[in-house]
């Protein structure tokens, strides 16, 4: 079976959400057999930049209750070093890549766009409107009027399919969904992190080194599930569902919700196979109400389809 | 380097026991499916295989990074130990574990220590808990020296499973001398030249290390710790700072050699247990 996703063949629809995976450490610690059995059917980059950045000072975890509070602060080489010493390495990967591109200006996301999309070994480019841990000034994505502009200018530059991931820390995302549509988004990711915060028990001051930041894991996945339903119920283009799956189930439940295809995230942490191990989960549970293709199904369940699920 | 690699999934290992060693407990596991030669300094991310994760009724959702204190030739594999000292939910549930229960891992991960330079004699310095990886690498080294301090001597049973002599100190005098490690470590400085230290403990005493063998120009690797959630370099989250900018413990660790750090206490060094 293959997936398309904007014109790119994938061999399945598990995706690993941005800056959950490292293939280039991974394969340090698991050498070629890594490749052998690779976890995801694209591979999407963690966020790159034009400059170079360090990331939040430590600590940068927290958990949570059946979740993962982080404050990274996107840590990249900058566009230059992602070029010269990351995009070979993954053009080594047996699956498409994704590169997730952001930058503080719609005029400077479409340059880095424009210049990631035109090397060869990038099949789409991911646009990071959503990062809520840096000090950016406006979130891009926050606002369907600000993604718009920041949309348009990259459709001008760059000629790869272009996915614009979400924010959940919006007022409407399905409004979001719809302006980046409008302006050219040839498909929309979600969820990125919830805003969150821990603090020290022994201080009651902020534990991580950033303040505050973004929650992932289960914790959110029912969060998740509903704004992947809304914003499938208001766009044409595929969907890219993420937070908190976990399991073949859960990537089941987004793809009814109208997701196309589905990335895994904070699960990756818990196993570095979780991919594949969704993923064969996920093939005898197709025809369970899964749509084969998730344009246009929304969410399917009715009142009167309810299983006895609360029950068991 | 000092690297083996690791299967790239989750697998599930057999506990065969836990032993109470004072303050501590010394979890056992058979290890099949894995490599059969880790490196002393590497770590196994660790989890109960029931009862771990983002589920209903499990907890904690996270593994938990440990260094593994021994390796040992069983049958068609190697029987691993963890030393664990009881501090928040994870190792709550894994120093509960009983034979039979499955332990999930995924591992070797990170970079273990290296041997000493040539003509340097090896200096084991371990503190509490950081005394496990520096039991496996005395495992492998010839009668080497071996300084160690606990806080009391119901944590200093630690001490009893080493194959050579030790140097013992605790905080409260109550097995060793009244005192710490690093006093040890700075009269045994003092008294013969060429050593290279290999050290592990709480960053405190790690950061004394590290100052004491910079004004003496000793050699040394520290086996650091920092909160992790994956331990194969995805989450970004257990840098430290060195003089190269932040790393990953990870997976340019958890051994770092003393001269590229400006200070051992990491201000990443927090866990949650």
């Amino acid at each position: 079976m293959s997936v398309d996703l904007c014109g790119v063949s994938l061999a399945g629809r598990v995706l690993n959400g941005s800056g959950t995976f490292d293939a280039i450490a991974a394969r340090r610690a698991f050498g070629d057999a890594l490749l052998e059995r690779f976890p995801f059917d694209a591979f999407v980059s963690k966020t790159i930049t034009f400059e170079p950045r360090e990331g939040n000072p430590p600590p940068r975890l927290w958990e949570a209750p059946a979740g993962l509070i982080n404050s990274i602060g996107l840590p990249n080489k900058g566009l230059e070093g992602f070029l010269a010493h990351d995009l070979p390495q993954l053009a080594e990967l047996p699956v498409p890549l994704v590169v997730s591109v952001m930058a503080y200006s719609p005029g400077k996301l479409a340059e880095l766009a424009g210049r990631v999309a035109e090397r060869d070994e990038v099949a789409l480019v991911e646009l990071n409107v959503s990062c809520p841990n840096v000090e950016s000034g406006l979130v891009m994505g926050a606002e369907p009027s600000e993604t718009a502009r920041a949309v348009e200018a990259v459709r001008a530059q760059c000629e790869k399919p272009v996915i614009v991931k979400l924010t959940p820390n919006a007022t409407e995302p399905a409004a979001v969904a719809a302006a980046a549509e409008g302006s050219g988004a040839d498909a929309v990711s979600l969820l990125n992190t919830l805003k969150g915060m821990a603090l020290d028990p022994a201080t009651r001051l902020p534990w991580l080194g950033g303040g505050s930041g973004g929650l992932s894991g289960p914790a959110v996945r029912a969060v998740a599930l509903e704004q992947v339903a809304a914003v499938s119920s208001r766009v044409d283009i595929p969907v890219v569902g993420m937070g908190g799956i976990a399991s073949g189930a859960d990537a089941a439940d987004f793809l009814a919700a109208g997701a196309q295809v589905v990335a895994v995230g904070t699960e990756s942490f818990r196993d570095p196979a979780a991919g594949l191990r969704i993923r064969s989960e996920l093939s005898p549970l197709k025809g369970q109400g899964t749509p084969e293709t998730g344009e246009g199904a929304g969410p399917a369940a009715s009142a009167a389809a309810k299983s006895s699920a609360w029950t068991t | 380097v000092s690297r083996t690699l690791a299967p790239p999934e989750r697998r599930t290992v057999e506990v065969v026991g836990c032993e109470r060693l004072g303050a501590y407990s010394l979890l056992w596991a058979i290890d099949r499916d894995g490599p059969s030669d880790p490196q002393p300094g590497q770590f196994y991310m660790l989890s109960a295989a029931r009862g771990w994760g983002g589920g209903a009724a499990e907890r904690p959702y996270l593994p938990r990074a440990f260094s593994f204190a021994r390796a040992l030739e069983e049958g068609d594999g190697i029987r691993l130990g963890f030393l664990l000292e009881v501090v928040g939910p994870g190792t709550e549930r894994l120093a509960a574990l009983e034979p039979d229960d499955g332990l999930a891992v995924v591992g070797p991960l990170g970079v273990g220590f290296r041997p000493a330079r040539e003509g340097r004699r090896p200096l084991l310095v371990g503190g509490g808990i950081g005394t496990a990886p520096l039991l496996c690498l005395a495992d492998e080294l010839d009668h080497p020296s071996v300084l160690l301090g606990f806080r009391s001597a119901a944590h200093a049973t630690a001490a009893a499973l080493f194959p050579t002599e030790v140097q013992l100190a605790t905080d409260d005098g109550s097995a060793g001398r009244p005192g710490l490690v690093t006093e040890l470590l700075a009269a045994e400085l003092d008294s013969g030249p060429h050593a290279e230290v290999f050290a592990c403990g709480p960053p405190g005493m790690l950061e004394a290390v590290r100052a004491l063998c910079a004004e003496r120009e000793v050699p040394a690797q520290l086996a650091m710790e920092s909160g992790m959630a994956c331990g194969f370099g995805a989450c970004f989250g257990c840098v430290v700072p060195t003089t190269d900018g932040y790393v990953r413990l990870c997976v340019d660790g958890p051994v770092l050699d003393a001269a590229g750090l400006e200070t051992a206490r990491a201000p990443g060094g927090g866990h949650q247990g």
